[in-house]
């Protein structure tokens, strides 16, 4: 904080002044009636028409119905009330804030503020002016205020979170449950938002409220639950996406899935090699191009010189993996030698050498292969026991288009994936991993061949992006060399799958898969964006690192520091309630 | 500091450690200088010098993190190879002067890691996870809690290493290396920075070790401490091995007090003689004296 700008710091010197200033200014009975009021106002100001036109998407001129981000506005108005009827000590939705009331109050007031004002502010700017506000516009953007001044007008009131009661393990898998339902509703509408506005209203309303739920202490109560019903939660979770192409009724949201499922499988298998052995990669998405190289090679395209050896998927896959393996090793042995910012250095380069030494192999600068940058088209469909994944099929009444019938597949190989992560995580080779991260001197003095070790690490994190490969080759028809760069604007390149793994929690499961999703949402969603695209990337990423630098998902370690406050904590009466799952759940996403 | 005459007290037939001539060179500074040292079954013996003498540097040596440039170190009648894992898989543990946990694992999962050498288990068997498997898993953790409890951590095994107390976190290192079953434990410094009550406790467990078969050499500035403990205690001063043997030997070794309080001025009329009177100084102030530099290192 030493290095800020003099703007900046005279910036956060005002806010901290005004937030001093504002704190306290109203006694705490009326503040908190002020939010009261202002969620109930918010929410009923909804149900007005904002604008006069149906110029701005999602058709905001009815009144008596929300549209579009009007339906945003509800929600976090909403969220607002219940956190507000929590704060006012009702008997169960006292468990919503474990943490304390005003801290989460304030996000959730900020989220709705910032979605509907984001609204208006959309409104005015597409359509040309203030002008095309409704009264019913201006009402809402007048009606969430009360709420947020009574928020910033409560009192602090942050203190140690108490032990939950202990409650009967149905009533909890029931929760779990509850919260992956919430995820996949979740995780769908944000695939479903037809427009950026929405989208970026969307992503809003979401941050702050996810925000808020980490301040009030029930996104670690939510872990803690689905830790303990480990097994379930994680059915449950797979059960969820299973269902996921089913809610879809264009297959265009099914190919989104599967291409988040592979972005999110390479991802995880990177996670061994920067998560848990701490070896940072930046040439990690070769692999990827390994497998669908390989895969492409022996699927019978006609552009492939191999046409002749086509073989099963099945095959093709374990081919793939066992050449990414190769690949691995050989990259891995002389370059695990390094430590730190060495082995990321030479990382990039070996990663740059696979994306070169595919372009030239195109027949003129070297031996015709894989085509130089015209790729291997033409790549057929898979077939598996006789079910051509290219054609839809029809599961009772409903049709499962050919990026359905992928995003099975993908899913399948996705619980391979976590199978193996967790499995091999949480195993003597595991923490050989582990340990290496921590202290590679230290585990060698244990008895852990460090090179040995790390080059495993490697090819097993190789083999994990090489069977993803081998599934997106046939997913996308062809395979060509630009995607396997280190920085582009589009996952899968090494930069994206690296800040997949930070920002969603390193060492974990779930965050590479979260992590994996926002990234690929956000440039599919934000398109419109062209050139700034990665300038506001960057600038999401960086307020993201700000605001949580250990990922969203923090790792189970880390949960241990909060372990030792619980221990001497009274014990409290109810157990979580319902909206907290909402943000929770995205854990189950 | 040219003539070196060894007093070496030999007591066991068969040593457990043999380290022979062992030279340390860095460029052109000699860390360590042609050092002899033997370790018997079941011996403690003590390495004390002031600051900067090698003592660590010695310690590498023997464990592989250094290759020594001349010199042969023997376990059991074998040459090491200069491999820290493969030092630890023929049977020498050790535990470093600045704490080197995995802080971010749990207590038991510390412990588990120094299990690496004595289990076999690798990928293929992770994910299988067949029955093998899980026997090995859970006699390892049977072990290592066992180890927790001969260290009094049994009720922490579920916390993070790194939010133990300092004195915990020495004992964690010291059960962590057991894991490995040893025959011979080195341990540097294992009470520094330690009060007066934790350094007993730890005077306790080493003796506790040391019952468990496990021979020990110990790097320490406590000179309570290494005079306790000690069977033998080696000197090592500029790299060179000054003199070896036991408390009076050492206590009473002109060298060893002009190594630790300087020698008198040569320009005070008389200087020549005030050695003797040096030499005679209480041994509590070279202790002291010693105590003191401990505190200045931390």
């Amino acid at each position: 904080m030493t290095t800020t700008s003099p703007t900046l710091a005279l910036l956060r010197r005002q806010a901290a002044g005004t937030l001093a200033r504002l704190e306290g200014s109203a006694p705490a009975p009326v503040a908190r009636a002020l939010v009261a009021g202002g969620a109930v106002l918010t929410i009923a100001s909804a149900f007005l028409s904002w604008t006069w036109t149906a110029d701005f998407p999602g058709d905001l001129t009815v009144s008596g119905y929300p549209g579009g981000l009007q339906w945003l506005t509800v929600a976090t108005g909403l969220l607002l009330l219940l956190q507000t009827l929590a704060a006012y000590d009702l008997p169960v939705l006292r468990a919503l804030a474990p943490t304390g009331h005003t801290a989460p109050l304030r996000r959730l007031a900020l989220a709705a503020f910032a979605t509907t004002w984001f609204t208006l502010a959309a409104i005015a700017i597409e359509l040309g002016g203030l002008a095309n506000l409704t009264t019913g516009g201006f009402i809402a953007g007048l009606a969430v205020l009360p709420a947020l001044y009574g928020a910033l007008a409560l009192p602090a009131d942050h203190r140690p979170a108490k032990a939950p009661a202990a409650t009967s393990p149905w009533i909890e898998r029931l929760w779990v449950t509850l919260i992956t339902a919430a995820g996949l509703l979740l995780f769908t509408y944000g695939i479903d938002t037809s427009y950026g506005e929405l989208f970026e209203g969307y992503l809003i309303a979401a941050g702050f409220s996810a925000a808020a739920y980490l301040k009030s202490g029930l996104f670690e109560r939510g872990a803690a639950l689905l830790q303990r019903q480990r097994p379930f939660a994680m059915t449950a979770a797979f059960v969820a996406a299973a269902l996921f192409p089913l809610t879809q009724n264009n297959d265009h949201d099914a190919n989104v899935g599967v291409n988040i499922l592979i972005f999110a499988t390479v991802a995880l298998g990177l996670n061994i090699v920067v998560g848990l052995t701490g070896l940072l990669d930046l040439g990690y998405v070769a692999f990827l191009g390994v497998g669908a190289y390989t895969a492409a090679l022996v699927s019978g395209s006609p552009f492939s010189p191999f046409h002749n050896a086509q073989v099963p998927f099945w095959a093709a896959a374990l081919i793939g993996a066992g050449v990414s393996i190769v690949f691995g090793v050989l990259i891995g042995a002389p370059t695990l030698r390094l430590r730190g910012d060495y082995l990321a250095i030479v990382t990039i380069g070996f990663g740059e050498i696979f994306h070169i030494t595919v372009q030239n192999l195109d027949g003129t600068s070297g031996p015709k292969i894989t085509n130089g940058p015209n790729g291997i088209p033409q790549i057929p469909d898979i077939s598996i026991f006789g079910l051509n994944l290219g054609t839809a099929h029809q599961l009772g009444s409903i049709t499962i288009g050919r990026f359905a019938n992928y995003f099975f597949l993908m899913l399948i190989v996705t619980l391979i994936v976590v199978a193996v992560f967790s499995r091999a995580g949480n195993s003597r080779i595991g923490r050989a991993w582990i340990a290496i991260r921590e202290d590679e001197t230290a585990a060698e003095a244990m008895g852990i061949n460090g090179f040995r070790t790390k080059l495993t690490a490697f090819a097993l994190g190789a083999a994990l992006a090489g069977l993803a490969g081998t599934v997106s080759a046939h997913v996308t028809y062809n395979v060509v060399p630009d995607p396997y760069v280190f920085a582009g604007s589009t996952p899968p390149n090494s930069a994206f799958l690296l800040a997949a793994v930070v920002l969603g929690g390193m060492g974990t499961v779930s965050g590479p898969l979260l992590g994996a999703s926002l990234l690929y949402l956000i440039p599919e969603k934000l398109s419109f964006l062209q050139n700034y695209q990665l300038l506001a990337f960057g600038v999401a990423l960086i307020l993201l690192m700000r605001f949580r630098p250990e990922g969203i998902i923090a790792n189970r370690r880390r949960k241990l520091e909060f372990h030792a406050d619980d221990a001497d904590a009274v014990e409290i009466p109810e157990q979580g309630s319902g909206p907290d799952n909402v943000n929770l759940s995205k854990a189950g996403a | 500091m040219t003539d070196v005459t060894t007093t070496t007290v030999t007591s066991t037939a068969a040593p457990l450690l043999d380290v022979r001539g062992v030279t340390m060179r860095f460029g052109g500074l000699t860390a360590v200088n042609n050092v002899d040292l033997t370790v018997g079954e079941g011996e403690i013996i003590g390495l004390i010098g002031p600051n900067g003498a090698g003592k660590t540097t010695f310690f590498n040596c023997l464990t592989g993190l250094y290759v020594p440039t001349e010199g042969t170190v023997k376990y059991r009648d074998k040459v090491l190879p200069p491999k820290p894992h493969l030092v630890t898989q023929a049977g020498i543990a050790r535990t470093f002067q600045n704490i080197r946990l995995f802080a971010n694992m749990t207590v038991l999962e510390n412990v588990l890691v120094g299990r690496h050498s004595r289990t076999k288990e690798g990928l293929i068997s992770a994910l299988v996870r067949g029955p093998g498997y899980r026997r090995a898993e859970a006699d390892s953790r049977a072990k290592a809690m066992d180890l927790l409890e001969f260290t009094g951590l049994a009720g922490k095994a579920d916390h993070l290493a790194r939010n133990l107390p300092y004195g915990e976190q020495r004992k964690l290192e010291i059960a962590r290396a057991l894991a490995s079953e040893p025959g011979l434990l080195l341990l540097d410094e294992p009470t520094a920075g330690m009060n007066p009550q934790e350094t007993r406790a730890a005077e306790e467990l080493v003796f506790a070790i040391r019952d468990r078969g496990i021979a020990i050499l110990v790097i320490e500035h406590d000179m309570r401490f290494i005079f306790n403990l000690c069977d033998r205690t080696a000197v090592l001063v500029q790299g060179q091995k000054i003199v070896e043997g036991d408390r009076e030997t050492v206590q009473n070794d002109e060298r060893v007090i002009t190594a630790y309080l300087g020698e008198p001025l040569e320009s005070v009329p008389g200087a020549s003689d005030s050695t003797a009177d040096d030499s005679t100084a209480d041994d509590n102030d070279t202790a002291d004296g010693a105590a003191d530099s401990t505190e200045n290192d931390e």
